[in-house]
């Protein structure tokens, strides 16, 4: 964990309410992919954490989607600006888990952190599938950024306009190794039933500090209570219990 | 003895600064980060008879200048503690540290205060009477001086070390809450535990925190904090801790004139992790500017 301050290079619409943001500063801190950095923003007391999309030397690439107050400050925010973000937050996905043929699995603003771990699975030499899903066309980003990694890729909406209609469960393919999966809760539990083989989930929850210290994100788990931020923000599937 | 030390119930603090009980967990995160060995010690997270593990989630909503929490005392109970945690602190935190304890029942109080008096590594126990987020305990021995007098009475009987007693702003009168414990025999006096406030989503226009209202810190309470403290540090004798919204040195040294002994810091630690080694590291400058030799000589010094 580090606070380092960043500038921004870039701060880009690549879909409707949805941003890209590069930035560059010290991202040594940043070890795996699934990791998230935490975003100190002028006049809000908590800081915003948002997950790793891309690193590539002092580059840190996140996507965000427009959701509130913070979002939006962000959204606004201009090339040269600068941000004080604490990175190296949270315990990223277990690559040595992926076996020959991983599957990605991630939902809407769930697919950033599966950027990076497809890129390192592909550098590992492993043939990566990847089902992205939207609600519907107009929202769809990084397929093609997936698709130059050399991964497999399908695209689900939920409305049909694009790719295979429904959700993510409905675009799954028939044979892989294990899964890695992101997005909203009622996602990652149809994929929870779903899956044929064991694999990776990360999760949301409100923080507080978003590194360990407030308790503020715990979760009871098979092994034991987690917290998200520190413990997760990915757990397995065999410690996972669903609360309700 | 240096500028910035101070007497805490008998043991010397290297500095008044103080990570509050809850702010810090057992101090871990933050040794990652910096030696939190400069810190004058610090409260780990509350510690009760049994396991808990707290209220639902979202446990936390977000306020101009400051936040609400509803953790609701998470913590494994203080056989674990006893076992696993303090060791654990002892690698990285070599002073002694404040065991700060919650409890349901006044047994409850004294049972764990009883077996943290016996730690060698514990230096104070700072009794948690004003928890707003648990049922049934807590803050309720925190709002009648009569109960808040029976759980001193009850920890003091079973221990050795300074009690240093955590009180309830969300009351009428917090003094006769003060002087009940003093009278009791405690040995400090640390103020305040959160306001109790809640939050309400407009789009879903439902409570923010799961457990609907929660405790609210951070520095929008600050002037709050200050009075109370101001108001208890004149009507006891005993040392008071100031808590309550603390960011800077600035904020020490004024918590300070208003009689504060010492300091604790909370809600700031959460959003930056390193805000009490910045505390820390300001202070001597900040005394500079305001001509303070020593700080000890300013508790209570307001003119």
């Amino acid at each position: 964990m580090k606070d380092v301050l960043f500038i921004i290079k870039e701060n880009l619409a690549i879909a409707p309410q949805v941003y890209r943001m590069v930035l560059t500063g010290d991202c040594s801190q940043i070890t795996a992919p699934g990791q998230f950095v935490n975003i100190r923003l002028d006049g809000l007391y908590l800081r915003r954490p948002i997950s790793v999309c891309d690193l590539g030397g002092d580059d840190l690439t996140i996507i965000y989607k427009v959701v509130g107050k913070g979002t939006e400050q962000m959204s606004r925010m201009k090339e040269g600006g600068s941000l004080q973000v604490l990175t190296g937050l949270g315990n990223g996905y277990d690559l040595s888990c992926a076996g020959d043929a991983p599957l990605l699995i991630g939902g809407g603003v769930g697919v950033p952190p599966l950027y990076l771990l497809a890129r390192k699975l592909r550098e590992q030499g492993k043939t990566v599938s990847v089902v992205l899903g939207f609600n519907t066309k107009s929202e769809i980003f990084y397929e093609e950024e997936f698709r130059a990694l050399g991964c497999g890729v399908t695209v689900t909406t939920v409305d049909g306009s694009y790719g295979t209609k429904g959700f993510v469960t409905d675009g799954l393919p028939e044979n892989y190794s294990y899964f890695y999966c992101c997005g909203p809760e009622p996602m990652l539990k149809a994929v929870y039933k779903k899956a044929r083989t064991s694999g990776q989930f990360s999760f949301e929850e409100r923080m507080g500090c978003g590194f360990g210290a407030c308790m503020g994100c715990s979760c009871r788990t098979i092994t034991g209570y987690k917290r998200i931020c520190k413990d997760g923000p990915v757990m397995r599937k065999e410690e996972i219990l669903w609360e309700d | 003895m240096g500028r910035l030390s101070v007497d805490l119930c008998g043991i010397e603090l290297d500095n008044p600064v103080i990570p509050a009980s809850g702010t810090f967990g057992y101090g871990y995160e933050f040794a990652e980060i910096y030696d939190i060995n400069c810190l004058g010690t610090f409260s780990f997270k509350g510690t009760t008879r049994e396991p808990r593990f707290g209220n639902p989630t979202p446990r936390i909503a977000e306020c101009t200048a400051g936040l609400i929490n509803a953790i609701g005392l998470q913590n494994p109970g203080v056989d674990k503690v006893i076992a696993e945690e303090l060791p654990k602190m002892a690698k990285v935190f070599h002073k002694k540290v404040m065991a700060n304890v919650s409890g349901f029942s006044v047994e409850d109080y004294a049972y764990t205060c009883e077996k943290l008096d016996k730690i060698d590594q514990v230096g104070w126990l700072e009794v948690n009477i004003s928890c707003p987020n648990v049922h049934g305990g807590g803050m309720t021995f925190g709002t009648d001086p009569k109960a808040a007098a029976s759980v001193v009475g009850a920890v003091k009987k079973v221990t050795t070390k300074p009690v240093i007693i955590k009180l309830t702003p969300n009351v009428t009168d917090i003094t006769a809450i003060a002087r009940a414990c003093e009278a009791e025999g405690a040995d400090g006096i640390s103020l305040i535990n959160t306001l109790l406030g809640m939050r309400i989503d407009l789009k879903t226009r439902r409570p923010v925190i799961a457990n609907v209202m929660g405790g609210f810190s951070g520095p929008a309470v600050f002037p709050v904090a200050l009075r109370m403290v101001y108001q208890v540090a004149k009507a006891v004798k005993v040392p008071v801790i100031g808590i309550g919204g603390v960011s800077t040195a600035e904020d020490v040294i004024e918590m300070m004139l208003a009689g504060a002994t010492a300091v604790e810091v909370g809600a700031a630690n959460l959003v930056d992790p390193m805000a009490c080694k910045n505390i820390i590291d300001d202070l001597p400058k900040v005394m500079d500017k305001y001509r303070i030799e020593t700080l000890k000589d300013i508790i209570g010094g307001m003119r």
